[in-house]
């Protein structure tokens, strides 16, 4: 793998609009607005200190509570010279996010696929289709905020000799267990720093075995 | 009747000299006035065709017998593996890793094992044997995967043979799955740490006698194809990819490797212990159907050594990281200690707190590269788990590599991509 350091030296200076900082020491990412992303990518794939041929992977995940809720994922890698880098652009459900699929083609299919799984739009992509729900569906199901049950379900009506979608019906209420517990979240009691030792933190301690 | 039959066959000698003539005044004065209807239309391919492998639907436009546009439709194996993810806890969430692609179970678990153990950042705390045994099934997994690819594709274009060869190859291969995790496909073997528990005593040397029999099946399997000419006549220059195309496609694996790109990822950003293993990268020149064949036909070869070399390396030691909070701790413990019976509770209820981050990682699965571009926001549970699953890039060039071919090219491309729908449609 060539020098993480030296590759977010060189992508700061070529892209001074974006932020840069490597993860975990490992993994190079590039923040960057909207407006400047297809500049960006150009440069990205073609400049030869980057060189990113490969689109290998673009999704979108979401964070409802911030107020650009989408995130886009780009994860390009050059084979050349054997780098990766991971650029991240935000975006909300009506701003559309400009297409790259005319810089590298197989982008088509995953910005249909973050269409379809979280209604980012994406501008210049000519074939807004979904991809992978099924024919006629509604809704965004990846975002947070759509139940895991989802809203319809089908079966097999044998009077009508059809396949019927009807409203999900729960025999037994959707249970979401909460597993951060009240206690660990408190600080003031006296006493209850064990709690906080136990947990598994960022840079874990050694812990004296018995 | 009878008389004009005999008068018939008794002239068949003299109309037969004087055909040739006839035949050309007869054509001639056809081809003024026939017309050929040459013009397009649309066939569906699949979902339930045999040679889709799986449930792919394709809307193929058809210019008599050629191809003009293909457009695969997917999802129709849908079942939301990405958001089923999101409320499990890591543990449960490894299930369904193997129902991904499920031809090689194992290669999705590890990639999905490794991320988690970058997150928790343990990746250095894995013991050895555990880092053996996880390369090996890795390996023998990428045996079961071409083998399987190999011979169905093979059934494909005509051969049936293969398929029956190759399966029993493949039973053998599956009963070490079983004996080393407990089940026949979906094993649910790797663990973030190590591995769910150790070897049974009297696997090693059936892997090892296994391995000596394996290159002779080759052979054999080989001598049924390599150079069998209708196997060429199907396949050679057939969906060619060059290695231009095949970057900008996403192509990763033996098909990017086939259009003569020696882009490897055990070699070139190596993790488990393949930077310590010695092996060979066979890459093709033309980037056609042939030459995916070939490169699959040689990695298993390769993979065959790599298993070779895991097995002399095996050596007695523990399978799984010794913290507690992340792996459960022994049966016999969890006897006599209090404190080992709360870490088998609270791992099996609550599971492992992931710190937030965030991290795609990627390993060569026999099918290219698999990524899990995982987020971690410091619960329980995934707050993002995005799966790259390499056919879902190569059956997107499907329209580029199918345009121009012949309709039973279009099966011969689909077979040679390696198409397996679990991962694809997730």
């Amino acid at each position: 793998m060539a020098d993480i350091q030296s590759l977010m030296g060189a992508v700061t200076a070529a892209l001074p609009q974006g932020k840069a900082e490597i993860e975990r020491g490992a993994e190079l990412v590039l923040r960057l607005p909207r407006e400047s992303l297809l500049d960006a990518m150009l440069l990205l794939r073609d400049d030869p200190r980057f060189a990113f041929e490969q689109c290998m992977d673009i999704c979108g995940t979401d964070w409802p509570e911030k107020p650009l809720r989408f995130e886009v994922v780009y994860n390009l890698l050059s084979l050349a010279l054997n780098q990766r880098i991971r650029v991240i652009v935000a975006t909300d459900a009506a701003t559309p996010v400009p297409s790259v699929a005319s810089i590298w083609p197989c982008a088509t299919w995953y910005e249909r696929e973050a269409w379809d799984m979280y209604g980012i739009v994406f501008e210049g992509l000519t074939d807004l289709r979904r991809l992978l729900t099924d024919y006629g569906f509604e809704g965004h199901p990846l975002r947070k905020d759509f139940p895991l049950t989802g809203y319809v379900e089908v079966r097999y009506d044998e009077e009508r000799k059809q396949v019927v979608y009807e409203p999900v019906k729960l025999t037994q209420d959707f249970r979401n267990f909460d597993f951060l517990s009240p206690w660990e979240g408190l600080t003031t009691l006296p006493g209850d720093e064990k709690v906080h030792l136990n947990r598994i933190e960022a840079p874990k301690p050694e812990e004296a075995k018995p | 009747m009878s008389g004009s039959s005999a008068m018939a066959s008794e002239a068949g000698p003299l109309a037969a000299a004087a055909d040739p003539k006839a035949v050309a005044s007869a054509t001639g004065a056809e081809q003024a006035t026939r017309t050929v209807e040459v013009d397009s239309h649309t066939i569906n391919f699949g979902p339930q065709h045999p040679a889709a492998h799986g449930v792919l639907r394709l809307i193929l436009e058809m210019k008599g017998e050629v191809v003009e546009r293909a457009d695969p439709h997917i999802g129709l194996l849908h079942r939301g593996t990405e958001k089923l993810i999101e409320y499990k806890t890591y543990l449960q969430a490894m299930p369904y890793m193997d129902r991904l692609d499920y031809v090689s179970p194992m290669c999705m678990e590890h990639t999905f094992v490794l991320a988690v153990e970058r997150l928790l950042r343990i990746e250095d705390q894995v013991p050895e044997r555990a880092r053996v045994i996880r390369t090996m099934f890795a390996e023998l997994t990428r045996i079961l995967n071409h083998l399987l690819n190999v011979t169905t594709y093979a059934l494909d274009c005509g051969a049936i043979t293969p398929a029956l060869w190759g399966f029993e190859q493949r039973e053998h291969l599956l009963e070490f799955y079983e004996a080393a995790g407990g089940s026949h496909y979906h094993v649910n073997y790797f663990r973030a740490g190590g591995v769910a528990k150790d070897l049974p005593a009297a696997l090693p040397e059936r892997i090892a006698g296994w391995c000596r029999q394996f290159p002779k099946f080759l052979e054999d399997l080989e001598g049924l194809l390599t150079e069998n000419r209708i196997f060429k006549q199907r396949t050679v220059d057939i969906g060619v990819m060059t290695a231009e195309q095949a970057m900008e496609w996403g192509f990763s694996g033996p098909c990017l490797r086939a259009s003569g790109v020696p882009w490897d990822l055990r070699r070139s950003q190596p993790y488990e212990i393949y930077g310590d293993l010695d092996f060979d990268i066979p890459v093709g020149r033309h980037g056609d159907c042939y030459d995916r064949y070939l490169v699959r036909m040689q990695e298993m070869r390769q993979s065959l050594r790599i298993v070779e070399q895991c097995l002399a390396r095996l050596k007695p030691g523990p399978v799984k990281i010794q913290d507690n909070k992340i792996a459960p701790p022994k049966r016999g413990e969890m006897k006599r200690s209090m404190e080992a019976l709360i870490h088998h509770f609270k791992l099996f209820t609550e599971g492992y707190h992931v710190p937030e981050g965030a991290t795609y990682t990627v390993t060569e699965a026999p099918k290219g590269e698999f990524g899990v571009y995982m987020v971690a926001d410091g619960t329980n549970r995934p707050y993002r788990c995005k799966i790259r699953a390499p056919g879902f890039a190569h059956l997107q060039a499907m329209e580029v590599l199918s345009k121009g071919h012949m309709l039973a090219d279009a099966v011969a491309i689909i077979g040679s991509l390696d198409i397996v729908f679990g991962e694809i449609d997730r």
